[in-house]
């Protein structure tokens, strides 16, 4: 680890104010340590953030407030989370262990780096997020774990995160402050695809400081789950994920949000699949027809060809479960 | 102000650089806690702070100033024990014993969990405010600490019987 020095920051005001161009905001240090002790991550000050609020609160409209600091596991058990949004609970749940979830953030679940091995290996490996313009080992090497939709030449690496694919589906807002003042954007907006910058991760800038999350007032997300295939039954990054919510009407639905992990560079909202949806009868050949409309523009790569047919496959099933509809499986 | 560990105040070191793990075991001499992977990946260095399970190598401890750590000598020793240790012995619950520390302090941290009632993965019902103490639960509930010798079945069993689980063995095992 390369020295730095340490700050902890009081409000958000403060935690801006310390942020120069070689700091880095602090959550529980589940990954930004890790990285640090690889020397990946070189920051000169780190600005513990644990400070800011970590409070969860209902908004006028119906929605939740979530403080940045508020640690997984502190969402995950919360009643309202629980109840209004469990497919955020599921998701949480399903990431990590209990000991990271006890300390991890929800600012620095959103903002944690990928697992790509070859971003890791700084010994070994080229890799464009680690060290722009380098070149690719990934896409060339092995590659089972790796993007297969909106990749890029410079990058196929994926975001880790199970609860942003939920915060992707359920239409989070993200508050932000910075030296410029407070702003909001849509959390679907906040990751990149990796294009020919596959070092930047999302489109804050520097000394911008993630605030709050915060959850629209949304009824079908009562009706709601995630369900994340992996290569052992717990402790280990998605293969394939899929945050679904599903209103269904006299056997018409009438509303879905459903959102992709492990399979891009960003937390992937499977709008096609959404729209194919809407108005279909809640049939597994309707939920067919739009898992392969979401996945027809997928790219796998050589290890990776599994995962197109197997996020279809993952798709069929949570809205056949969600739809109470029995699903056979089988080839999408 | 420092961090309290077992009970005592300690300093923190001037180097923010110097994880909770290497404050415990370096500079405090407490051995208990044990350094596995240093990644977060094995569960061996976890260690409670007030109450709560953490992996301490992945801690600064200046993040810790002012809380409460609770390591395995904070929880039993030779004269008398913690029931946990007292039922690893029964169950055979480690060969090695280098992962013992961190599934005892993540067993005593993960009892807490469940009775608050923070879901699991395999929680069936999420609206649930009372958690079964299954042995499905526990384990998924301890799968952040891994044993390389193989002593889960006894793990499970020793933390079972402590917390009351059902302790008979599924047809499947």
């Amino acid at each position: 680890m390369t020295p730095f020095s340490y700050v902890r920051a009081a409000d958000a005001d403060a935690a801006v104010r310390h942020s120069g161009a070689d700091a880095k905001y602090l959550g529980g240090g589940t990954n930004l340590v890790d990285l640090m002790r690889e020397t990946i991550e070189r920051p000169g000050t780190l600005v513990d953030v644990t400070g800011l609020s970590a409070g969860i609160t209902e908004t006028d409209g119906g929605g939740l407030l979530i403080g940045a600091a508020v640690r997984n596991t502190a969402l995950a058990e919360h009643g309202l989370v629980r109840r209004r949004y469990p497919m955020l609970a599921r998701a949480i749940v399903a990431g990590a262990s209990p000991q990271i979830r006890n300390m991890a953030t929800v600012a620095g679940n959103i903002l944690q780096r990928t697992r790509c091995a070859y971003f890791y290996d700084r010994a070994g490996s080229r890799c464009n997020k680690r060290q722009p313009g380098r070149g690719c080992d990934a896409i060339d090497g092995f590659n089972r774990m790796h993007a297969i939709l909106g990749a890029s030449p410079s990058c196929v690496a994926t975001h880790p995160s199970d609860m942003c694919v939920a915060l992707a589906a359920l239409d989070a807002t993200v508050h932000v402050s910075s030296a410029d003042g407070e702003r909001r954007l849509p959390f679907a907006d906040l990751h990149r695809l990796p294009g020919d910058a596959p070092d930047l991760d999302t489109v804050l800038l520097p000394g911008d400081l993630i605030t709050a999350v915060e959850l629209p007032p949304l009824a079908l997300a009562e009706r709601s789950t995630y369900r994340k295939v992996r290569d052992r039954s717990s402790y280990a990054f998605a293969l394939v994920s899929v945050a679904a919510a599903l209103s269904v009407e006299n056997g018409t639905v009438t509303d879905v949000r459903l959102a992709l992990g492990g399979v891009a560079h960003k937390p992937w909202r499977a709008s096609k699949a959404e729209q194919a949806l809407r108005g279909q009868p809640a049939t597994e050949a309707a939920f067919r027809v739009a898992a392969a409309a979401e996945l027809a523009a997928a790219e796998p790569l050589r290890d990776n060809t599994f995962k197109v047919e197997l996020a279809q496959r993952t798709i069929v099933a949570v809205l056949g479960e969600l739809a109470g509809v029995e699903v056979t499986g089988g080839g999408a | 102000m420092g961090v309290i560990v077992n009970g005592t105040d300690v300093e923190l070191p001037d180097d923010p650089r110097v994880s909770l793990l290497d404050l415990l075991r370096e500079g405090l001499h407490l051995s208990g806690t044990k350094k596995g992977c240093d990644q977060g990946a094995c569960g061996a260095c976890t260690v409670l702070v007030d109450g709560q399970r953490i992996l301490s190598c992945l801690a600064l401890a200046v993040q810790y100033e002012g809380r409460s750590v609770t390591t395995i000598e904070g929880l039993g020793d030779e004269g008398a024990l913690h029931p946990l240790q007292q039922a690893f012995i029964e169950h055979d619950g480690f060969q090695c014993g280098y992962c013992t520390p961190g599934q005892i302090c993540s067993a005593v941290g993960m009892i807490e969990e469940l009775r608050r009632g923070v879901p699991s993965h395999v929680t069936a019902d999420l609206a649930a405010t009372a958690i079964p103490c299954s042995r499905d639960e526990l384990r998924e509930r301890m799968s952040g600490n891994l044993c390389r010798c193989g002593a889960h079945n006894g793990i499970m069993d020793a933390i079972a019987e402590t917390y009351g689980a059902e302790t008979h063995r599924e047809a499947a095992e």
